[in-house]
């Protein structure tokens, strides 16, 4: 019996941290400009923001492939220019974990700036701070728990993410073979006990980071 | 749209008065800069903050303002210091201790917002306000949400603290006892426009009959006894009980607005003694 390779375990976890990394640099911004801004057609953003949430997967994943494929416009472009081809790579499982755990950042960060008073943010401009210097020290300390909920959904999800990987990642081992595809492999392969390995492990892991996160939750919120 | 004048000096208190929606907060919003005017002028000791016409526009941030909110607005996730630290940067610790002993928060103030009693919180925001030394204090109705008790009592501490640190004040209420006591120039606002200006006394001493009581109350009971009926009504935040005939009170239900008045008369004046330190008002002999 061929040892069990735990590179996919590995690569979930790099995926799943590197997209919630980008995820939270741009998620931060775009939470606080829906939480604030009044802008008429801001329902067409949200309404985009919240397409993952119930877009099937593979579609996502299927206008990835088009996308990224050097046939068309985007990967043509970036296969002439940059030499690089997204599909069927690590970096295109980024792109297309990044866009489909967008909601799970956004969602719980908007949701919890939404749910600070607005004098907060007042008090501090008459105070004489500037949105950044406010937003930093008044708003984000005071979202706390939003933002752990964000951060764990946001990884979670990605590490559960399963249809738009297989769509454009091609289960190439040690490249984009994560582990929830591994599992799928090896069951399609019989190998029952590998799929049983990989997926135990999996559990194991996210149980221990929920139960991380909530533990952590529960001493934040008895400290405020 | 607002339409009013305010003049508002160092050594007394500006008081925007009028009814719900007569745009009181909104004024006091314009002048810190958290609501655009549509048009017009806010000009602050020769310094312009805004200006339609020349298309000036100070962010707050740029105005030397101290905002006290009427829920306090207080950071929660800094201790009392740390919010006055925030809003004094720069200034040295010589100042925030003066600032916490006149409003006698020293002993709490490695506390958080949330461990605090409501008066407790108005007296941050007010020493918050006062860190960066504004040159207009703005207070949106600063008192609404405490009782009676703790009313009176920091409206005398509001004043001491102004006497200690004179600044120019605009304060919204729609207590008009608040409004007597504190103020020195009363603006009375109706429907966005100022209607009426002047001293407490100038602004509500004129009545169109004068030399009698008239209040307006909510009937709470109505017994009888032998041949006439007593009628228990609750005007602000007292029970009046009056007499009433047969007649008067057979349109009369328990929760029909009354106004009670009385022509010449003459009442008896009783000095009350000052509130003991604990009870409440209510059980003064």
């Amino acid at each position: 019996m061929e040892p069990i390779s735990l590179e996919p375990l590995w690569l979930t976890t790099k995926l799943a941290f590197i997209t919630t990394v980008i995820l939270f640099i741009i998620g931060m911004p775009l939470a606080w400009w829906l939480a604030c801004a009044r802008f008429k057609y801001k329902f067409i953003v949200e309404a985009a923001v919240a397409m993952p949430l119930v877009l099937p997967p593979s579609v996502l994943g299927f206008y990835l492939l088009l996308a990224f494929s050097p046939q068309f416009f985007l990967g043509g472009f970036l296969d002439r220019h940059f030499d690089l081809r997204l599909v069927f790579s690590f970096p295109g499982l980024v792109i297309g974990s990044v866009i489909f755990s967008l909601p799970f950042m956004v969602h719980p960060l908007q949701a919890g700036l939404a749910s600070l008073p607005p004098s907060l943010a007042e008090a501090s401009y008459t105070l004489g701070k500037s949105r950044m210097q406010t937003f930093s020290r008044v708003l984000l300390p005071n979202i706390k728990p939003s933002i752990i909920s964000a951060i764990v959904l946001t990884f979670a999800h990605t590490v559960g993410e399963f249809g738009v990987v297989l769509m454009i990642g091609g289960n190439i081992p040690g490249e984009t073979r994560v582990a929830s595809i591994a599992i799928y492999d090896e069951v399609e392969a019989l190998r029952y006990g590998n799929a049983n390995t990989y997926a135990m492990i999996l559990f194991a892991i996210t149980f221990a980071v929920l139960l991380a996160v909530y533990w952590l939750n529960r001493r934040l919120v008895k400290v405020s | 749209m607002i339409d009013a004048r305010l003049e508002a000096e160092q050594n007394g208190i500006a008081t925007l008065f009028g009814n719900s929606g007569a745009g009181k907060t909104t004024l006091l919003r314009m002048i810190a800069g958290l609501i655009i005017p549509d048009g017009g002028s806010i000009t602050v000791e020769g310094e312009t903050w805004f200006d339609s016409s020349r298309n000036i526009f100070l962010p707050p941030q740029a105005r030397s303002v101290g905002f006290v909110f009427q829920d306090y607005a207080l950071f929660p996730n800094m201790t009392i210091r740390e919010n006055l630290e925030y809003a004094a940067d720069g200034s040295g610790a010589a100042w925030l201790n003066r600032l916490l002993e006149l409003t006698g928060l020293g002993p709490m103030q490695t506390r958080r917002p949330s461990e605090l009693s409501g008066g407790q919180k108005q007296r941050v925001a007010l020493a918050r306000a006062l860190a960066r030394r504004p040159k207009v204090l703005l207070l949106d109705e600063p008192l609404a949400a405490l009782d009676v008790e703790m009313r009176l009592k920091l409206q005398d501490e509001i004043m001491a603290i102004m006497r200690e640190l004179p600044v120019a004040t605009v304060m919204v209420s729609h207590d008009l006892s608040e409004v007597f006591k504190m103020s020195r120039r009363v603006y009375i606002l109706e429907n966005g426009a100022s209607v009426r200006h002047g001293t407490p006394m100038e602004v509500f001493g004129q009545q169109k009959l004068s030399g009698q009581f008239r209040f307006t109350g909510v009937v709470a009971a109505i017994e009888p006894q032998d041949i006439v009926f007593i009628v228990s009504v609750i005007v602000g935040n007292n029970i009046v009980k009056v007499m009433a005939t047969a007649d008067e009170v057979k349109d009369l239900r328990v929760g029909n607005w009354l106004v009670l008045i009385s022509k010449a008369f003459n009442p008896l004046l009783m000095k009350v003694r000052p509130p003991i330190e604990g009870t409440p008002f209510w059980r003064n002999p």
